[in-house]
């Protein structure tokens, strides 16, 4: 039984835990309302909160001048190509280590944590000189190829401990039963997986949106997904806050609303299982 | 249990993923490491020369790369600092009863799900401004001087914004593994006349050791590596003041093209990661039943 706590400490501890989460969630909402302000009333002092004529022209603006969408549809492929092509890679790695687990499994689950480990500017030089040879600088099939190996080992590690948890004597009746491995796959195996690998689709589409070092400095233009452009906004001629301030919202919205549905997945898959 | 067919296919399977992150691992490292002994400017094209460990002499004796290993390390030890501490507090006090929990939950764990360039770009912008920006705004309402903080205390500056980026995964994680705590432990101690700073420290702490090492850990390993919240706020600047290892090897290769001298930082980082990597792998390792 939880203990009853007293209706004034419950007010208490409410009203400080919402005066912590905004304090946190402020920034974001600080940001949300100036993309809605005219350029002269992000920039005025005494800050106007809630009273300020509300627009919608920074939007209309931002895809006009600089062709958001275009960058939009970069982040899609980069980061949806590169997660999808790491599932198709790792699914079956994770499928064997769980269910065929062999002497070195463990050894190789935790050498793929250590590329994890690899500080990315430690390969900062080769890969930007193979990619200058190949011409593959600012292109997003690099960078699919890029983020997708970045994220490889979390993607193995989470499938993993998702396929652990499915219980193996449901494999030995489907045996039984005379199921083949193929049928296995489609009929028992995959029903069974299916939120697992949900998870992980999200968390690594969050993760690959979001990265911004490879991004950074192996596209300028052509290939550049929204941290890219959201960058551009960093030279001082341009800045304008209430269009900065649009930009970012649209560049995050979608990406926040993926991260609070894959919130319980977060822990897990970043801290590789070893909290649940 | 596993059949001879089901071994066979399971490493027929588990190659591709071996084979690919084995290739992305060795290949760029043999390569780092050999340009690393090469005296080699891609102004200067056709001129490499080797000159063994010169490059290593010459990164490591920089008086460049000993303020950047202090950036790095003070930007690490602060923000770990800074999310630990108030990440507890914050998953103790989300661990109480809370009317509307997971709202605050969700607006808590918000910033972890902002890209880099976005967060530092409204704190720089939005909130640290001089002049408009609302904390200056703010100082000028309680009669303080406002700061200019990327001038006065650009490295605090920065530390600031990774540390709240960084916050919600503290807290998320300490507030999961809080909830998993016996509350009949609790109860128990409570009983037996323990207060709640005594409560804390025997019996909550403890139990939060294992995942602030995680925390710690992880966290470490993201954090040498900080490097989209300098470049779009500082550029390593004013001088050297928030050049970490990360910005001075990306200067180095892709603003003064200087290729070796790159490439020995860059394996000083790699060694300094794998440091950590070392005992984090350990403790991932410990409890990892196959």
């Amino acid at each position: 039984m939880a203990r009853q706590a007293s209706p004034a400490r419950v007010l208490t501890t409410t009203i400080a835990a919402w005066v912590v989460g905004f304090l946190i969630f402020f920034p974001i909402l600080w940001m949300v309302l100036t993309s809605f302000k005219t350029e002269l009333e992000a920039f005025s002092t005494p800050p106007s909160f809630l009273f300020f004529h509300w627009t919608t022209e920074n939007y209309a603006t931002v895809q006009g001048r600089s062709d958001y969408v275009h960058h939009a549809i970069n982040s899609i492929v980069i980061a949806g190509g590169s997660t999808l092509i790491a599932m198709l890679i790792a699914i079956p790695a994770a499928w064997s280590m769980a269910f065929a687990p062999s002497p070195r499994t463990r050894d190789i689950l935790l050498w793929m944590l250590s590329t994890k480990m690899m500080p990315p500017v430690g390969v900062l030089v080769p890969i930007y000189l193979i990619y200058r040879n190949f011409g593959l600088l600012d292109s997003r099939v690099g960078l699919v190829a890029v983020l997708c190996l970045g994220n490889l080992p979390i993607v193995v590690w989470m499938l993993f401990t998702y396929f652990k948890e499915i219980p193996k004597d449901i494999l030995e009746a489907a045996r039984m039963d005379g199921a083949t491995i193929g049928k296995e796959l489609v009929y028992v195996l995959t029903p069974m997986a299916v939120p697992g690998i949900a998870s992980t689709l999200l968390l690594n589409f969050i993760l690959a949106w979001n990265e911004a070092f490879w991004t950074l400095n192996l596209s300028t233009s052509q290939a550049a997904p929204l941290t890219v452009f959201i960058a551009s906004y960093s030279s001082p001629e341009g800045l304008f806050w209430a269009k900065l301030s649009a930009a970012s919202t649209l560049a995050i919205a979608p990406i926040l609303v993926l991260g609070w549905f894959s919130q319980r997945q977060l822990v897990r898959g970043l801290t590789f299982g070893a909290v649940k | 249990m596993a059949t001879e067919q089901t071994r066979g296919l399971g490493r027929l399977l588990i190659t591709p993923a071996v084979a690919a992150l084995f290739i992305w691992m060795i290949v760029p490292l043999v390569m780092t490491i050999y340009f690393s002994t090469l005296d080699y400017n891609l102004l200067n094209p056709g001129t490499e020369a080797f000159v063994g460990l010169e490059n290593y002499f010459y990164f490591l004796t920089d008086p460049a790369f000993l303020a950047s290993l202090q950036n790095t390390l003070v930007l690490v030890g602060s923000v770990l600092a800074i999310t630990v501490i108030i990440g507890t507090l914050v998953a103790l006090l989300l661990d109480q009863a809370v009317i509307g929990r997971s709202i605050v939950r969700l607006m808590v764990i918000a910033p972890f799900f902002v890209m880099p360039t976005v967060s530092a770009l409204v704190w720089k912008n939005l909130l640290m401004h001089p002049v408009s920006g609302l904390f200056a705004w703010i100082a000028t309402s309680l009669g303080l001087r406002p700061i200019d903080w990327f001038a006065e205390a650009p490295l605090f500056a920065i530390i600031l914004i990774v540390a709240w980026q960084w916050l919600p995964f503290a807290t998320l994680i300490l507030l999961t593994a809080l909830q998993s705590l016996d509350e009949e432990q609790k109860e128990a101690a409570e009983m037996d006349g323990a207060g709640a700073f005594s409560t804390f420290f025997h019996i909550t702490l403890p139990h939060l050791a294992r995942p602030i090492t995680v925390v710690i850990l992880i966290e470490t390993i993201f954090l040498l590596t900080v490097f989209a919240e300098i470049y779009v706020t500082t550029g390593g600047g004013p001088g050297l003041q928030t050049t970490n290892i990360a910005f001075l090897i990306y200067s180095q290769a892709l603003i003064q093209f200087d290729v070796g001298t790159a490439s020995a930082g860059g394996l000083v980082a790699v060694v300094l990661a794998n440091i950590v990597a070392f005992f984090l792998v350990r403790i991932v390792g410990r409890n990892l039943e196959t």
